[in-house]
């Protein structure tokens, strides 16, 4: 049976309450907003992109859960200096992470500190929470123009 | 009133959830169903199935019959004049997407006005704004206070001879207010407004005779009154039904077809095109008749004194900030708490065993009110204790100290 702990890791926890990288960006080269209709999570996130398509910096602002706090706090710290390329990669381990069969181990090289979030693939309804952040910064990338969606 | 031997005729309720006895606060999104209903459903299956109002062999007349008679007990339940106004729909949404679509599309202008509240549930807002839209008409708001209850002087006020129907919640799902629709539909009525009750929240908790409050419209589900998912009702005046146009065609709804020109059938076939929900409504019928012995003072009395335990445990516990305290209100305790996600409460609290819902509820405009996100909300019904408010209290100090 999952425990409450899998999910709810003191580094989740920290990350909530003090969530790194949250605020403006200001100037940004890139900027997407992301919703989560079925809890109301909202986001935004902000980035700066050099000419070398290296992400520079990173932050977001909004209001939601933990875990999508925790997650975005986690994302921003992890996707500075990355190059865009990089971040599709880590986007698609997330993706695979947290949607994965329960026995699919992480695939912690590329994730790092991320792995910390595997445990919400044992809560179906909470896996929105995580992936949202990752969704909005690849609609702000791919400057799709419309807000990032989870549904 | 006993509440164990209540509890006794929900099996659902007699089990664990993560190894906790389960405790079902979620009632305002659906009610449990009694033994009764799961047996009668099951009996129509079973010996019954066939399709109602064509067959002339023994399975289709009982099934017609049974599903016809549930018909009468709607009638007497709501106290609607006729069984002619008693339309079977998929629930709530339908039946007023029905009125907005049929009656709207043949009553409503580019320069009428409809009056719908603050505290609507998406479905009696979205099928007026698409009638706006298609028409031109607007759609107006009557505001609420801070404890929730509507301003009524601002309804006055907004009430003019351009309005053409008042949509109004009897009871919020989102902040247990209990509407004062007596005086409303009254008010309405002199500037001769037509008046939409949406009785989905309120229909297992308070008694509504349609026909002393003068109701022109009222619809609610029978999954919110122990009955099955999927099945609903339509309550109108048979003057606006007859001169309504149908909603949708097909089998059923028809008395003549040639491919000139179709003859509709009478009232209430004319608007149940289709095979219906049959095993739906008859299971509707024995949801109406458990509500029906235990009695609606009872089912008031109990749920006021659990409310008012609940409330009381809510006003003491730190950092809780409760949504909806309005002076009329039933069994939804709809709050947020310091430091934690709504959304986190509910994973934390389903771990517990309690089960309560986080999100918008779908009245997002009530969310915008408050200016938050979402809230948590716990909501009573008739098989709730004592101990499973304490339960959700107990679950509520655990997630409270997880983020402290």
């Amino acid at each position: 049976m999952f425990s409450l702990g899998d999910l709810y890791k003191q580094v989740i926890i920290d990350h909530t309450k003090t969530p790194r990288n949250f605020g403006k960006l200001e100037p940004c080269s890139h900027d997407a907003e992301g919703f989560n209709p079925l809890c109301g999570d909202q986001l935004h996130v902000y980035l700066q992109i050099n000419d070398d398509n290296i992400i520079e910096d990173v932050k977001f602002e909004g209001q939601g859960c933990s875990i999508s706090t925790a997650s975005a706090s986690l994302m921003t710290e992890n996707l500075k200096g990355k190059s865009i390329d990089e971040f599709k990669h880590m986007f698609n381990a997330f993706h695979e992470m947290a949607t994965a069969d329960m026995d699919t181990p992480p695939d912690e090289e590329t994730l790092g500190k991320l792995a910390v979030l595997a445990g919400v693939k044992e809560f179906p309804s909470r896996i929105k929470c995580a992936t949202l952040c990752w969704h909005t910064v690849k609609s702000a990338i791919e400057d799709a123009g419309e807000p990032a969606r989870t549904e | 009133m006993n509440i164990q031997e209540i509890r006794k005729d929900f099996p659902i309720l007699h089990q664990e959830v993560f190894g906790h006895p389960l405790v079902y606060l979620d009632n305002a999104a659906t009610t449990q169903k009694p033994q009764c209903v799961i047996d009668t459903i099951r009996h129509y299956y079973e010996k019954d199935n066939s399709n109602i109002h064509r067959g002339v062999h023994s399975l289709s007349e009982r099934a017609t019959k049974d599903y016809e008679a549930t018909r009468e007990t709607i009638r007497g339940f709501f106290n609607a004049k006729s069984t002619k106004e008693v339309i079977f729909t998929r629930g709530t949404t339908e039946s007023i997407n029905l009125v907005a679509s049929s009656w709207g599309g043949a009553n409503i202008g580019k320069d009428d006005e409809i009056l719908i509240t603050h505290m609507e549930h998406h479905s009696n807002i979205v099928p007026w704004q698409m009638l706006c839209e298609r028409t031109g008409a607007k759609l107006k708001v009557i505001p609420m206070n801070e404890a929730g209850e509507l301003d009524l002087v601002a309804y006055a006020e907004l009430l003019n001879e351009r309005t053409k129907l008042v949509g109004v919640v009897h009871m919020s799902n989102a902040l247990g207010t209990i509407n004062p629709i007596a005086d409303m539909i009254q008010q309405a009525h002199q500037v001769g407004a037509k008046v939409l009750v949406d009785g989905a929240q309120a229909a297992a908790h308070i008694p509504t005779d349609i026909q002393a409050l003068d109701i022109d419209f009222y619809a609610t589900s029978a999954h919110k009154m122990y009955g099955p998912t999927g099945v609903g009702v339509l309550i109108a005046k048979e003057a606006l039904l007859n001169a309504m146009p149908p909603y949708q065609g097909g089998g059923d709804m028809i008395l003549m077809v040639t491919f000139e020109k179709t003859q509709y059938n009478a009232l209430p076939h004319k608007f149940e095109a289709g095979t219906p929900n049959i095993a739906g409504v008859i299971g509707f019928g024995a949801a109406l008749k458990y509500i029906q012995n235990i009695g609606f003072d009872a089912i008031m009395q109990r749920e006021k004194e659990l409310l008012n335990y609940a409330t009381k445990k809510a006003q003491a516990f730190a950092g809780l900030k409760q949504i909806g305290i309005a002076k009329d209100k039933a069994c939804v305790l709809s709050f947020v708490l310091d430091g934690v996600h709504p959304h986190d409460l509910g994973t934390i609290l389903d771990h517990e065993g309690v089960a309560i819902r986080a999100g918008h509820h779908c009245a997002m405009p009530v969310m915008q009110f408050y200016k938050v996100p979402a809230t948590a909300r716990a909501s009573f019904s008739i098989y709730n204790t004592e101990a499973e408010v304490d339960a959700l209290f107990e679950a509520l100090e655990k997630a409270r100290n997880m983020f402290a």
